[in-house]
């Protein structure tokens, strides 16, 4: 099949601002977004920029904004998409060269809410026990790559660029809910914050974002809840 | 000594006591190690740690816990050397199997979110070859995490390291290593944001750089696994061993290779062919589809070839549909997925088409059991040099390793790796650096970028990827191997004379895929000269013109050296303490 790629390209040391290409390439049945970008950039033009490095929608290094969503490019096919496709670099970050963004902010939140565990309690010669009911309980938020999708979504985040995001929170989340854990009251405090939950509109968008399938909005409630819980 | 870089000519300097290269499991453990005692250090990875290739194992983590039934290091360490066709040096694989149990209880307390059995202690399923008292029946020795268990163990370190305040140096393209009169001096980064050169003055630096499976078409790996570290320790006059022992994983998606994880037979996955009979029981009749890789992916290959492919086409198929969903979803979520979005086959339902995928580097550098790089027969230890991880050769995998085992090997060996180097740089001062040493590999970007005409990287790496696939993959002989040893060469000769389209300073990856290029050719060339060399069949590596296992020639490790002309090929003894070789059935 033959497709329409339109790439947002800039060159920090050529273009003055970016502007869009088109690439007609050829696809085969089950490729991915990621297969008809290196097909540009190993046979057309070697110049177009972006990160990857997994290719099955594990590492979170391909999050881009693909026909109006954030993906990632080796986890959605061609043939899901259609003839025409446009690939543009996250929304919300700055960006570097074509579709690779500036990712040390987003980091730095994420380092922001202590995601590490906190114990300090002197540990067993074995493990320690947890039930499988309480392993489930942060099962989901263990899932995140931090590929960033869903907070370059995140309306909230695109109005103020403090808001620590939907990302970090998932990233706390994992340890506010696992019962090994005893950082809750920091974390909860930091995310307490002006820049923390509360900027949370429900919009969805993040959950709708995430390829791992995370559920992201309810991670953030019942974040929120366990701030409210904790100050009655 | 100078925290941010000091501008000194045209090269910026960094001074640390430590240095390590990769931020996979295995250099993220032995930089958790160092932050703990307190030595400065820096670690270097060219993609973001969490973009690590660890953060894609899936089935799991091997440990004699005993937490179902019986179990013993005894009985891992047994399982390993037979499962490498007894070329495991034995003091390793018994470090191995012991440090396996603290490893993983580590982790638990580290955080890791293992799955649990009904009483909360760490879940176990089997694996390939793992077995319970020497054989006799498959045990549940791997530990896991559903089938992303190599996503927890990289964050849960990267979160450790995170915690204890550990400095990296993310998106830095380590592009040299600096090494003069038998000392390791530090390494030379390409800075990717920028294109600036780095240098990093250290007596203490460990390459964890991870695999090169991208030398093959058809792979398992990412598409930055390009044996860096293992090249460049190549240039620099290091020998590599076992390069001849690629591992080939039996279950990959048709085509392209991700693979599907050996958890999934661990679970109870059958394979079958294309009259549905389950094909194993006449190769391994006693551990069927648990039975060690190399044997599996060559049964594959024996099927399709005597036509008993699906509809007589070369794949066959996982059958998972027996399982249930509530098992198929529970524990093996992500490559379900996989499969759906890969194949649009839906595992729960429908029989998975695969094909054997090139997965795994069983050679590398030579260390011995405290991650010191060693450099001849007789395990002379090259000063301030470390290895661990899958660059690294131990050697714990022989010539074929175990599912699960090479978690276990990354962090065993990362971990003491930190250990050595801390204890190595105690009361050290810095090695003196010539102030030019970044200058050759400096004038190797520099004239790479500027060459205006010349072959494109793509059409050099996909026919390397395609001749290796071809001649040196699940079997070999030796008229096709001296074939791709011509042909390799001829790749190299282009390569030469290769050409980048971007001349910029910005995060420019065609350069950088040009440099990785370069690294692949050298891993070519020491493994398709180890594989002619060895006229014998063990683990991993099958000639047909030599079907058998040579004990009295060949019960030996391969170490290969670069020079000017073909490289050089020397032998040294594999250690054996506990387990005599005998024949390998399962
Ligand atoms: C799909 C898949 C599933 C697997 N499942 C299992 C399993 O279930 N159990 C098991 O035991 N094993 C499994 N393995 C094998 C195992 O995951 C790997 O062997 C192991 O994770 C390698 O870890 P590492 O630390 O050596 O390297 P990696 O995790 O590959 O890390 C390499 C690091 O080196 C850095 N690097 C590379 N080159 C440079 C350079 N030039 N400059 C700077 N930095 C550089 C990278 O940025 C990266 O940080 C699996 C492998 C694959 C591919
Ligand atoms: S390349 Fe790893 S997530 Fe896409």
């Amino acid at each position: 099949m033959q497709v329409d790629l339109r790439i947002l390209r800039y060159d920090p040391e050529r273009d003055k601002k970016p502007h869009w290409e088109t690439y007609r390439v050829e696809s085969a049945p089950m490729d991915r977004v990621l297969d008809v970008l290196n097909a540009v950039k190993w046979e057309k033009d070697g110049t177009l920029t972006y990160r990857r490095s997994c290719a099955h929608g594990v590492c979170g290094s391909d999050a881009m904004l693909i026909n109006g969503r954030n993906r990632l490019a080796c986890k959605i096919r061609v043939d899901q998409l259609g003839k025409k496709i446009s690939v543009a670099p996250l929304p919300g970050f700055a960006v570097i060269k074509d579709l690779v963004v500036d990712m040390e902010d987003f980091f730095a939140k994420y380092r922001s809410v202590h995601p590490y565990q906190i114990d300090e309690r002197p540990m067993p010669v074995t493990e320690r026990l947890q039930s499988p009911e309480d392993r489930a309980r942060y099962d989901d938020t263990t899932k995140c790559i931090l590929c960033a999708a869903c907070t370059s979504s995140c309306p909230s985040f695109w109005a103020k660029d403090t808001y620590v995001g939907p990302a970090a929170i998932v990233q706390a989340h994992r340890f506010i809910f696992d019962t090994r854990d005893e950082g809750s009251d920091e974390r909860l405090e930091i995310l307490a914050d002006a820049d923390g939950v509360w900027r949370c509109r429900t919009i969805f968008n993040c959950t709708e974002a995430c390829p791992r399938g995370i559920d992201i909005t309810r991670a953030i409630l019942e974040v929120s809840s366990a701030i409210v819980e904790r100050s009655v | 000594m100078a925290e941010t870089g000091t501008l000194s000519r045209r090269q910026l300097v960094h001074e640390y006591e430590a240095v390590i290269v990769g931020a996979g499991g295995a250099g993220l453990w032995a930089a958790l190690e160092l932050a703990r005692s307190g030595v400065k250090t820096a670690v270097l990875t060219k993609l973001y740690p969490t973009r690590s290739h660890t953060g894609a194992a899936q089935g799991g983590i091997c440990a004699a816990l005993g937490n179902h039934e019986e179990d013993h290091w005894e009985w891992h360490m047994f399982d390993t050397v037979k499962g490498g066709d007894y070329l495991v040096d034995q003091d390793a694989a018994e470090v191995l199997a012991k440090e396996a149990i603290e490893t993983v209880i580590e982790l638990e307390h580290m955080g890791l979110p293992f799955n649990r059995t009904p009483d909360g202690k760490i879940d176990q399923r089997r694996f390939g070859g793992h077995t319970r008292n020497y054989g006799e029946a498959a045990v549940r020795r791997a530990c896991f995490a559903a089938d992303r268990t190599g996503h927890m163990i990289l964050q849960t370190l990267y979160q450790q390291c995170i915690k204890h305040g550990v400095r990296f140096f993310d998106e830095y393209h380590v592009v040299d290593l600096l090494i003069d009169g038998g000392q390791t001096r530090g390494v030379v980064a390409y800075r990717i944001a920028d294109g600036e050169i780095h240098v990093f003055r250290s007596g203490a630096v460990l390459i964890a750089t991870g695999g090169f499976g991208r030398m093959f078409k058809i792979t398992s790996n990412a598409l930055s696994l390009t044996g860096d570290g293992v090249a460049l320790a190549y240039r620099r006059g290091v020998p590599l061993e076992d390069m001849e022992f690629y591992q080939i994983h039996p279950t990959g998606i048709v085509g392209i290779g991700i693979l599907l994880s050996e958890a999934a037979r661990g679970e109870g996955g059958y394979l079958r062919n294309d009259s549905g009979e389950r094909f194993m029981e006449r190769y391994a009749p006693k551990l069927m589809e648990l039975a060690p890789r190399d044997m599996v992916s060559r049964a594959i290959y024996m099927e399709i070839r005597e036509g008993r492919g699906i509809n007589g086409g070369d794949y066959v198929y996982l059958d998972l549909t027996h399982l249930g969903r509530e098992v198929i979803e529970s524990k093996l979520p992500d490559i379900t997925e996989f499969a759906r979005v890969y194949q649009g086959i839906e595992p729960i339902t429908q029989p998975v088409p695969i094909t054997p995928t090139a997965h795994y580097a069983q050679g590398g550098i030579p260390t011995n059991v405290d991650a010191r790089v060693v450099v001849d027969e007789v395990n002379t230890v090259l000063p301030g040099l470390y290895a661990a991880g899958e660059c690294a050769c131990v050697s714990v995998h022989g010539a074929n390793r175990l599912g699960t085992n090479s978690l276990v090997d990354i962090l065993v060996f990362g971990r003491r790796a930190g250990r050595s180097m801390a204890k190595d740089v105690a009361g050290q001062g810095l090695p003196d650096l010539d102030p030019d040493a970044s200058e050759p590999v400096r004038a190797e970007i520099e004239a790479l970028r500027g060459r205006e005409s010349g072959e494109s990287v793509n059409r050099i790496r996909t026919e390397l990827a395609a001749v290796m696939w071809e001649r040196c993959g699940v079997f070999r002989e030796g008229a096709g191997l001296e074939r791709l040893t011509g042909e390799v060469r001829d790749l190299r000769h282009r390569y030469a004379n290769v050409k980048v389209e971007d001349k910029g300073l910005v995060f420019n990856t065609d350069l950088l895929e040009a440099r990785e290029l370069g690294y692949l050719l050298d891993c070519a060339e020491a493994t398709v000269a180890a594989a002619l060399a060895r006229t014998e069949s063990r683990g991993g590596h099958y000639r047909e013109d030599f079907p058998e296992r040579n004990d009295t020639d060949w019960l030996k490790h391969t170490l290969i050296y670069r020079t000017d002309g073909d490289p050089q090929l020397r032998y040294k003894p594999v250690t054996i303490t506990r387990f005599q070789p005998k024949p390998r059935v399962y």
